[in-house]
């Protein structure tokens, strides 16, 4: 009951955000992109904090997602929701063609293998650049206004309506993975991180279900990539390199990786501090880095983990 | 074939900085357990801080000076951040510190020495070709291959015949039996990193002759160097310095015919040593899964 | 928040800490400096990267802004408003760059944006800018789409192009050394339109190419590049790289000899490139788009000394501080001009604009395309001195002004709103 409350509240201040998130010194692009990261790091919490899986190239099938929205607007049709599906489906089923050579992988295993699928992407984005931009990025493509019926949406022109459409898919993201989360595949998922062997021993295929959660994973992800490319209209290969996916990463730990909604938290705590230390102080990587510092130091459960003691205690 | 010759000897020549990097990582990582993304890091302390020394020691001081002065800053940092983690069995707590700490060492190195890229002034006497036809083997990357060379053979007999270079060695195969035996594994801990950030300085040293200085000038070769030890297997030094060199080889070769995947070409190589030998070439089962 | 850039004490990190201390009391207090009562200040927003890769070459561009902005509040400031300018790092990272370009918009509410040292945070912002209406005053950015095919009404730009910086060189290359060419080139739009502009213009004068190799940005190893070339035996070896990676490709050409072997010539140079060069590697022909050592030009000699005196670092001037000199200065002009801060009515009022000699800083005439916002500055090709110490490290040859090099067919179409 309380956590219906919390969720409750907690959609409340989103849904209000163009409206207090100005007041306070910020702006909506803020807010927006804050839960764009939150849908990828999500995502990537299903493989990352509830199967046990240290991928380290999620920002591949995030960058992905970006590229197949922006070509789609750019080259093919200009459409928001044919941008977001094809997008979608790049990322997502590159996740799912590249799973079995991950599945079978432990560890740092796992997060090596995961960097080496990334990297190979980053260098086609990069190299590949009569077609995506190269360095540069890509640009000159625009998101388009949604048409529902009479009904026009104008994300194109206003960041407030953008916010909604991005608060929207949030919204579908998180209801699924709760779903998934709660269904015999997410409890199969914890099981396995908490003993990969005694899953096998059952009989378990634990390996299909890493690769599912990775598939899952790289769906959400990469859907969190298609609207990354339409927040400012644009995509580079900085979304798919490696430091972003270690920032994902990051973030996750920040917030608590054992909990649902913690890399929500790690998102915010991440980009609200980058965005508002680096207009501050020309020193912000050091307050960053004093920040990861001080969270493995002294709240190794991240930030969610300081209000639930029981996980301390381990 | 000329041509191909030339670039993998060259491909070579780039191998020894990664198998160099990696070394001191592959030391950290087996007997820490720490993945060290603050590699990078100490690499650019150990460049900086022989830039500076330079004017009072000379070139060849400071060569020595600097690493030995990154890997005695390394002492500190491990007894004040990286000790506390040792009992956290996820590796995942350690990349996130050393993390933080590559981001904080970048900036400070900004703020002490400025954004601005500085010149290593090399001694003439390694600074030229060699020989008219096969100028790309220059006094200065023979030197390089030297000292590296050197460095492993040190770590080398280290680790075979000194009393501390057996307790790492036991140390990496079974810390908890080490322990038990009596032997102190926090100071034990403490020197291997030690050692580890001393290489990076090292390296960190000899690429700037050929690189020049920056603050982020550790960040493109941390990458390669993670990519050495997982080829290699994680757990053996061995297969570190043995993986930078194939690394360096392959990128050197690709170059040949086809210039645009020289880089993505060492991830690929990691891809298909991981999908055909799980744990790379001499790595040992168990570590870090 | 509300971060007040004080115009006096120019130094970075005092600008900083009074920002932070100022914003940390602005909620409380009203802002200390206040120039005509009651008046709003005018804003302009600078991106830029103080972090990362081109940290070096953002910190000039934001010095040289700083400059601009002093002088201009003690004339009188913007249609009698005092000016402030509120800097971002993007540490050239174009997504960062587009959210701070939001920021600085929504938050700040700044009037007009300028700033950027890399290409792409130029092109991200370049369209963050146009969807909102803000006039953006490009400072760095060489990449021809920014005032070409990718152009807007919104964007204008004060570096030169890609093709102006091969223009400004090729033919004092050509008459010196001949005409058989091996380039090497960074693998971006940058390097590819660099090295296009070149070949056109080479196979123009009757020179063959004898090659061309592409590295990737941030290429630590240029030996296999320089063995290809090599092989070639070039007239010229043209280097097309910037930045840290010329640095590096300079350094190891130096190491391998080939220096001695035959001529280098490349496209852009910069003066921090060149402090970071060691003697070895301090040779070859280059283009700078501004240099500090302009005997015979007058108000020169005044800035550089207004420079060093606010910055005692040592350092001097380069053509990155004069970039966000002349961005400043001109924004404030065309405002000045429209006594207006509309966008578009600034816009109208920038084009065809000629900079005045106190800001154009050299001796060719310097003003404002109308047909696609490009600046027309001049392009210094000459040679640098081996044995020079910073800052004496460049021999300018030739000044010669943009509009005689530049393309008239941008493939630039101006969209201003109906």
């Amino acid at each position: 009951m309380t956590r219906l409350i919390s969720v409750g509240v907690m959609w409340i201040i989103l849904i209000l955000l163009p409206w207090w998130l100005p007041m306070i010194g910020g702006y909506t692009a803020l807010g927006s992109k804050v839960l764009i990261y939150a849908i990828a790091t999500m995502g990537l919490n299903l493989v990352l904090g509830f199967t046990g899986g240290l991928s380290f190239g999620q920002a591949a099938y995030f960058g992905l997602g970006a590229y197949g929205a922006g070509m789609t607007l750019k080259y093919l049709a200009l459409s928001t929701p044919l941008a977001i599906l094809i997008g979608t489906l790049v990322g997502g089923l590159a996740a799912t063609i590249l799973g079995p050579l991950v599945m079978r992988r432990r560890g740092i295993y796992f997060a090596m293998i995961t960097i080496a699928i990334g990297q190979l992407f980053y260098f086609v984005m990069v190299r590949w650049n009569n077609v995506t931009g190269g360095e540069d990025g890509l640009a000159g493509f625009g998101r388009q206004d949604i048409h529902l019926g009479p009904a026009v949406i104008p994300i194109s022109s206003s960041g407030d309506a953008f916010y909604y459409l991005v608060l929207l898919g949030f919204t579908v993201a998180v209801a699924i993975m709760w779903v998934i989360l709660q269904s015999p595949l997410g409890h199969t998922w914890v099981a396995i991180r908490e003993n990969r062997r005694r899953m096998e021993f059952l009989g378990i295929r634990v390996e299909r279900y890493v690769w599912a959660a990775f598939a899952i994973a790289g769906f959400i992800t990469a859907f969190a990539g298609t609207l990354n490319a339409m927040l400012f209209n644009f995509t580079s290969p900085q979304d798919l390199h490696w430091i972003l996916s270690g920032n994902f990463v990051i973030m996750i730990i920040l917030g608590g990786m054992r909990s649902f909604f913690g890399p929500l938290i790690g998102v915010i705590i991440f980009v609200v501090a980058q965005d508002y230390l680096s207009s501050v102080t020309g020193n912000w990587m050091t307050f960053i880095g004093m920040i990861f510092v001080c969270i493995v130091l002294l709240f190794p459960r991240g930030v969610l983990g300081i209000f639930n003691r029981r996980a301390e205690a381990i | 074939m000329e041509l191909l010759l030339f670039n993998a000897f060259n491909g070579l020549i780039q191998g020894v900085f990664y198998a160099l990097m990696a070394l001191g990582l592959a030391l950290i990582l087996s007997l820490n357990s720490v993945i060290n993304m603050a590699h990078g890091g100490f690499l650019v302390i150990g460049a900086y801080l022989a830039y500076t020394l330079i004017p009072y020691l000379g070139f060849w001081g400071a060569l020595i000076v600097g690493p030995v002065l990154a890997g005695v800053i390394g002492l500190i940092v491990e007894r004040i951040l990286i000790r506390p983690i040792y009992k956290r069995v996820d590796p995942i707590y350690s990349l996130l510190l050393t993390f933080g700490l590559a981001l904080i060492i970048e900036d400070m190195t900004r703020t002490i020495w400025g954004p601005q890229g500085l010149p290593l002034e090399v001694p003439d006497i390694i600074n030229s070709p060699v020989s008219e036809v096969y100028f790309f083997i220059t006094g200065y990357r023979l030197f390089v291959m030297g000292v590296t060379a050197a460095a492993a053979i040190g770590l080398y007999l280290l680790l075979r015949y000194t009393l501390l270079g057996i307790r790492i060695r036991a140390g990496i195969r079974d810390l908890e039996t080490t322990a038990a035996l009596g032997v102190n594994i926090y100071k034990l801990r403490a020197l291997n990193f030690g050692f580890g950030c001393i290489f990076a300085g090292l390296a960190g040293v000899l690429a700037a002759g050929v690189l020049g200085l920056t603050p982020p000038m550790g960040n493109s070769l941390i990458m390669p160097s993670f990519v050495a030890i997982i080829i290699g297997g994680v757990g053996s030094l061995f297969g570190a310095v043995l993986g930078g060199l194939i690394i360096g080889l392959a990128a050197g070769v690709v170059t040949t015919y086809y210039p645009a995947a020289s880089e993505a070409v060492i991830y690929l190589m990691m891809l298909i040593v991981l999908v055909v030998r799980p744990r790379g070439l001499f790595g040992e089962e168990g570590l870090f899964e | 928040m509300k971060k007040l850039i004080v115009p006096k004490g120019l130094d970075r990190r005092t600008v900083l800490k009074t920002g932070a201390a100022l914003g940390a009391t602005a909620v409380f207090s009203p802002p200390i400096l206040t120039y005509a009562q009651g008046e709003t200040p005018v804003k302009i927003g600078m991106h830029d990267p103080f972090t990362g890769t081109y940290a070096a070459e953002g910190e000039s561009e934001r010095r040289g802004a700083l400059m601009a902005l002093a002088e201009v509040n003690k004339k009188g400031g913007i249609n009698g408003r005092k000016v402030e300018l509120v800097t971002e790092d993007e540490g050239a990272n174009a997504g960062i760059a587009a959210q701070k370009a939001h920021k600085l918009i929504e938050q700040d509410k700044v009037n007009f944006l300028m700033g950027a040292v890399s290409s792409a945070t130029a092109l991200s912002v370049n369209q963050v800018a146009h969807d909102k209406g803000v006039l953006y005053m490009v400072t760095g950015g060489h990449t021809d789409p920014v005032t070409g095919t990718q152009c807007h009404w919104t964007t204008f730009r004060i570096c030169t192009t890609t093709y102006m910086l091969a223009a400004g060189l090729a033919g004092t290359l050509y008459k010196k050394f001949g005409g058989k060419w091996y380039f090497i080139t960074p693998d971006y739009a940058f390097g590819h339109t660099l090295q296009g502009s070149y070949a056109k213009l080479l196979k123009g004068m009757g020179g063959t190419v004898l090659g061309n190799s592409l590295s990737p940005l941030g290429t630590t190893d240029y030996s296999s590049y320089l063995i290809k070339a090599q092989q070639s035996k070039p007239d010229v070896l043209v280097l097309l790289v910037d930045g840290q990676d010329l640095v590096n490709c300079m350094k190891q050409a130096a190491q391998f000899g080939l220096t001695k072997k035959f001529p280098i010539g490349g496209g852009l140079s910069e003066l921090e490139v060149l402090r970071a060069l060691p003697r070895e590697a301090k040779l070859g022909w280059w283009t700078l788009e501004w240099y500090w050592d302009q005997p015979k030009t007058p108000h020169v000699k005044e800035w550089v000394a207004a420079y060093r005196k606010a910055y005692t670092d040592g350092s001097y001037p380069s053509a990155r501080t004069w970039f966000g000199y002349a961005g400043l200065h001109a924004i404030a002009l065309g405002a000045n001009k429209a006594k207006s801060l509309e966008s578009v009515k600034v816009a109208k009022a920038l084009e065809g604009l000629e900079l005045p000699p106190e800001v154009k800083l050299q001796p060719n005439k310097v003003y404002f395309r109308d047909f696609d916002h490009q600046l027309m500055s001049s392009e210094f090709p000459g040679e640098i001195i081996q044995d020079g110490k910073y800052p004496n490290v460049f021999k300018v040859a030739d000044i010669v002004p943009g509009d005689k090099i530049a393309l008239k067919d941008t493939g630039c179409k101006l969209d201003y709103p109906a």
